[in-house]
């Protein structure tokens, strides 16, 4: 890893890229091949264990948000409102609706059917999303109840019988599981395979956390928004895999050639911004440009760390106790994927300090309203604790219908401009001291 | 105890009724203003279902949070664009204090409740939490879990009731909300049984007083009103018997109810259905959180909000219906309402096999309009009564 020459630079993008389409062709062979697949969310995905069955594992919003980035979405929603869903419902879930409705057929390839689904409660959605596998094709549904915190600061840890108590729970839940899946599969549980998966995402945690530490650097290594939406399809699709493992440790490898060599992302930084929410994936590029034109880059997001199941806190499984520690694994690292959606002022105000920020962004979006029914208020709480510019615009995931790109850019070009003039009075302040 | 609802108390029936009414429909929430006045502190629950047997023990009053037909004025601010009204108007209640809490729970019920710990908890002092009622429900492991969740809620209580609540003051809330819930069943067999002695917005204003009232006086209201509401010299109507779904957490507006009992007999329906939530008695000896636990997974009625594999939504639907002899069903939804707007397409496609006709709306608690609404409603009872 310390043998960095100039080609290093890129590399993360173009392999993750490729890996991305590689698991997506095996999905595709998958399916050709009439074999079920585990469906699964991001938060709590426990692709670790269901790798351990064989199972391929299908990520329902990944494949969704493709269809918006390819620029389809509209005629999947279309076909899932003519079906009876809701204009008002989760995007994501109404493009599933209609990948089922097409038997799998999607921009990227063909996805297998559901053998078996496998969701936590970090969004109550994914619930009735599943509940819809449940009806269509009689698939086997399992929620993994992950209690979340119960307030903001409310964190008991190892020890303390508030804890102890959710451990049991999530322990005793992922038996009953492993009971279901040797059901489903015909395979017995083999623990060594479960040790050796756990392995490589242990390898996998350790690299994503010190990729976002990375990113503290001036200039930033990579943009959040853009970059970090490929090294989360990655994280989520090859956890548990040694090429996932290998992959972020290249990534690691590459970050940090850069940051030693003051090399920054394609935007000449003049302000480190952070993103909070799910990205606008109809206009996924135009976004990031609105921002990158005014030399705005995004060196941290909530969407890192919740969309990655909480992957940001390195968790590291004890090898030694596998399944034990699964449950705790899965028990702090997802219920810190929920921290970072429902009480994420003290997150942010610790990343405004950490990352040296300039301004918020906060994007609620009509789809998702796990992770936007707090942002006007997070964004009122936060600017009462720090004095930070903020930008608050609504849209969308999915849905083009209420995207609106020139009103869009009204508002981020008035925050740019509220950022040069604070800077402003900033050094007319700091001249008259 | 205090007497927080001495209006109805020597009345005819009617006039008990429109004492009942009136309490309802008062924004600034009176029996909560005397409890407090009397000393009493209160405990705020937004929908679906809370264990109140626990607040109750400690001599707390639970309130239901579930919203109001008011203009969020000042929580508006703190919500973006696309959400339900009754995330935005249950705010409104706190932050203009028509009602104040020492404490607030809300439920993993939905993405935007759950998110009301947070907002909460960012703009009030007192504990603002979650109660992680399980999710799955399936799971052998769940009713421990769940009893381990009452007692911490039950510790973060102590502390406001200022005295330890014991298994005995549990107890003794149980057997109270027992007799509640059965004079509750009550009002639902006279719904199923003789619908045109108890209209659709009567029965609904009787069974919602609960969220208002400490049981102990809803239990003496309803035990007189009930045998006296037997009595009434009502006679059948022309209407069809429907089953309402769609009303497990945001409220319709009590007139649109209203406009449906001019045409329809509503003989069983989810409205407020966490005040319903446990179909039987509670155990009322033995570990009774344990029972209360119990209870919720075991001995319980459904929602779209709960996920239970031996409840599948549209089965659900259909033995609701069947055991209620209805003819038709309407199922509506709260305007942005993700759970109750997925389920109304499980229950439009469930009850199009099942060859029941039915009536597919969506409503806000703040609509005040319902001409158009009735219209159609009346045009798809007359399809009925004169096909």
């Amino acid at each position: 890893m310390t043998t960095a020459t100039p080609e290093i630079v890129g590399r993360g993008n173009a392999d993750g890229a490729r890996l991305f389409r590689e698991w997506f062709t095996d999905l595709t062979a998958a399916a050709a091949a009439g074999r079920g697949a585990a469906y699964v969310f991001v938060m709590g995905s426990l692709a670790e264990l269901l790798r351990t069955f064989d199972l391929p594992i299908v990520f329902p919003e990944i494949n969704s948000l493709q269809t918006a980035v390819r620029r389809v979405a509209h005629e999947y929603l279309a076909e899932a409102e003519e079906y009876g869903y809701s204009p008002d419902i989760c995007g994501y879930v109404k493009a599933d609706v209609a990948t089922q409705l097409r038997g799998g057929v999607l921009p990227m390839g063909k996805i297998p059917k559901p053998a078996v689904a496998v969701l936590t409660n970090a969004c109550n959605t994914y619930i009735k999303w599943a509940e819809i596998w449940e009806r269509m094709h009689g698939t086997p549904t399992f929620v993994l109840d992950v209690p979340g915190s119960r307030a903001a600061g409310l964190k008991p840890g190892p020890g303390d019988r508030d804890f102890e108590g959710d451990r049991t729970y999530v322990l005793a839940q992922l038996r009953e599981l492993i009971t279901l899946l040797e059901r489903v599969t015909g395979r017995s549980f083999d623990v060594d395979r479960l040790r050796e998966s756990l392995g490589h995402a242990n390898r996998m945690s350790r690299a994503w956390e010190r990729l976002l530490q990375l990113n503290r650097s001036r200039p930033s290594v990579f943009n959040a928004l853009s970059d970090g939406t490929i090294y989360l399809g990655v994280a989520n699709a090859l956890r548990g895999t040694p090429e996932g493992a290998a992959y972020f440790e290249d990534l690691v490898a590459e970050m940090e050639y850069k940051v030693a060599h003051g090399i920054g992302t394609l935007t000449e930084e003049k302000w480190r911004l952070v993103f909070v929410g799910v990205p606008c994936y109809p206009i996924f590029r135009r976004f990031n440009e609105l921002f990158g034109e005014w030399g705005g880059t995004f060196v941290n997001s909530t969407y890192l760390w919740f969309a990655s199941g909480g992957t940001n806190l390195g968790f590291q499984y004890d090898l030694a106790r596998p399944l034990d520690s699964l449950a705790e694994g899965l028990l702090v690292s997802v219920r810190d994927a929920m921290d970072s959606m429902f009480f994420q002022t003290r997150i942010l105000a610790d990343m405004i300090d950490g990352y040296q920020i300039d301004g918020v962004v906060f994007h609620p979006i009509k789809s998702c309203r796990t992770v936007s029914t707090g942002l006007a208020d997070n964004r009122r709480a936060l600017m009462e604790m720090k004095d930070i510019a903020t930008l608050f615009i609504e849209s969308d995931m999915m849905d083009r219908r209420v995207v609106s790109e020139a009103q869009m850019k009204n508002r981020v070009d008035a925050f740019f401009e509220g950022l040069a003039s604070r800077r402003a009075q900033a050094a007319i302040a700091a001249a008259g001291r | 105890m205090t007497l927080l609802f001495p209006e109805w108390r020597d009345q005819p029936l009617d006039e008990a009724l429109r004492a009942c009414r009136d309490l309802l429909e008062d924004d600034r929430f009176p029996t909560v203003r005397r409890w407090r006045d009397a000393g009493g502190r209160v405990i705020g629950h937004f929908q679906v279902y809370f264990p109140e047997e626990i607040a109750h023990a400690g001599g707390l009053l639970p309130f239901k949070v579930r919203g109001a037909p008011i203009e969020p004025t000042r929580a508006d601010s703190h919500f973006g664009s696309y959400l339900c009204s009754i995330l935005k108007t249950s705010l409104e209640l706190a932050l203009s204090q028509r009602v104040q809490f020492e404490a607030f729970f809300t439920h993993p019920i939905c993405d935007a409740a759950r998110n009301l710990a947070g907002v909460w908890g960012r703009n009030f002092p007192y504990p603002c939490q979650i109660l992680y009622l399980p999710q799955n429900a399936n799971s052998a492991h769940a009713a421990e879990y769940l009893r381990h969740e009452y007692d911490r809620v039950r510790r973060t209580l102590e502390p406001i009731a200022g005295r330890a609540i014991t298994d005995d003051d549990v107890r003794r809330s149980i057997a109270v909300y027992n007799e509640n819930r059965a004079l509750l069943r009550e009002i639902y067999e006279l719904k199923r049984t003789a619908p045109w002695l108890l209209p659709a917005d009567e029965a609904y204003v009787l069974v919602a007083l609960g969220g208002l009232l400490p049981r102990e006086e809803h239990n003496e209201l309803l035990r007189t009103l009930l045998p006296r509401v037997r009595e009434r010299p009502a006679r059948p109507r022309d209407r069809i018997r429907v089953v309402f779904e769609g009303g497990f957490c945001e409220q319709p507006p009590l007139d649109l109810i209203r406009m449906i009992g001019r045409s329809c007999y509503v003989v069983d329906d989810d409205l407020l259905i966490g005040l319903r939530w446990i179909v039987e008695d509670v155990p009322p000896s033995g570990d009774p959180l344990q029972a209360l636990a119990t209870a919720y997974l075991e001995q319980s009625s459904h929602s779209p909000v709960q996920h239970d594999l031996r409840k599948p939504k549209g089965e659900m639907l259909l033995k609701r219906i069947q055991e209620s002899g209805a003819q038709a069903a309407i199922v509506t939804a709260a305007k942005m309402c993700e759970p109750g707007l997925e389920e109304q397409v499980v229950h439009t496609r469930t009850l199009d096999q099942a060859g029941i006709p039915y009536f597919v709306s969506e409503f806000e608690e703040n609509m005040t309009s319902f001409d158009q609404l009735e219209i159609q409603l009346e045009t798809f009872v007359e399809n009925l009564l004169f096909e």
